[in-house]
């Protein structure tokens, strides 16, 4: 175990938690990043200020990153493009029909105690790790 | 006022991501590899995170936000068979690229074929999803 690796994991983690904490307490919302996402595309009623104000956050923290740590955010590409998009295409698909992602199952479902959360946390991550598993054995 | 809390939020959300190294696809594909040369830094970012949720949770489930808004009093505890098959099919996607929809907009300001490829068609899924769950 390289502690390197986990203080920061750790100061990562905590200042995931307190943003979520912080948007729950005082406006009353849940930070699930696929479903901000998807009210920002579907333009949602009541709900589009907050949720492009957040993903905008986002955005301008990548940017804050690359001016304070570049070496925090992908260089290079990992896979090729069609595998990009193929993934891609799952992601967004995938997490609108199960209603959450890793932030809004994973941290906020959890931080609940919702079975919800907690049984679509276990099922992608074990998904996840079958599918690194068959990557593997086909060679990609 | 909703707005700004939102927009800092959001920033401070991605500055945890990148700190946390959960911008990085090989550190998310390397906590999936349980059978490979296993990467537990995604566990040290869920631990806190969850904490931390759990503590705001707790104290302040179904009072009142500044804002004048009522935080959700309760949480979703619902199993049906969209869970388990969305779920599926985002750790598919997950395990490919080693991306999820926080990182995949952090990831904008470093823009190449494969971050920009796949926010592209991060968003087509979402819209794709449209459809079906009508």
């Amino acid at each position: 175990m390289d502690w390197a690796t986990v203080w920061p994991a750790l100061l990562g983690g905590t200042l995931i938690g307190v943003s979520a904490s912080a948007l729950l307490v005082l406006t009353g919302k849940t930070a699930g990043v696929s479903g901000i996402v998807d009210g920002v595309l579907r333009g949602e009623k009541g709900e589009l200020g907050w949720k492009v104000a957040f993903a905008a956050g986002l955005i301008v923290g990548g940017a804050v990153l690359l001016w304070l740590a570049p070496d925090k955010l992908p260089a290079a590409a990992p896979r090729s493009l069609p595998l990009a998009l193929s993934a891609g295409l799952l992601v967004g698909f995938g997490t609108r029909v199960g209603g959450g992602c890793t932030s809004g199952h994973g941290v906020c479902g959890i931080g609940r105690l919702s079975v919800r959360g907690i049984v679509a946390t276990c099922v992608f991550i074990a998904v996840g790790a079958v599918t690194v598993i068959v990557l593997r054995m086909i060679g990609v | 006022m909703q707005i700004v809390i939102a927009f800092a939020c959001g920033v401070v959300f991605a500055l945890g991501l990148g700190v946390s190294q959960m911008t990085v696809p090989s550190v998310v594909i390397g906590f999936l590899d349980f059978f490979g040369e296993w990467q537990p830094a995604l566990l040290f970012v869920m631990g806190p995170a969850v904490g931390v949720y759990l503590v705001a949770w707790h104290l302040r489930r179904g009072r009142c936000s500044p804002c004048g808004a009522t935080l959700p009093a309760t949480a979703a505890h619902r199993l049906d068979a969209r869970l388990f098959v969305g779920a599926s099919i985002f750790g598919v996607g997950w395990a490919i690229a080693g991306v999820c929809p926080g990182p995949a907009l952090v990831n904008l300001a470093r823009p190449n074929t494969f971050t920009l490829g796949f926010l592209a068609a991060m968003l087509a899924g979402v819209g794709l999803s449209h459809a079906v769950r009508r």
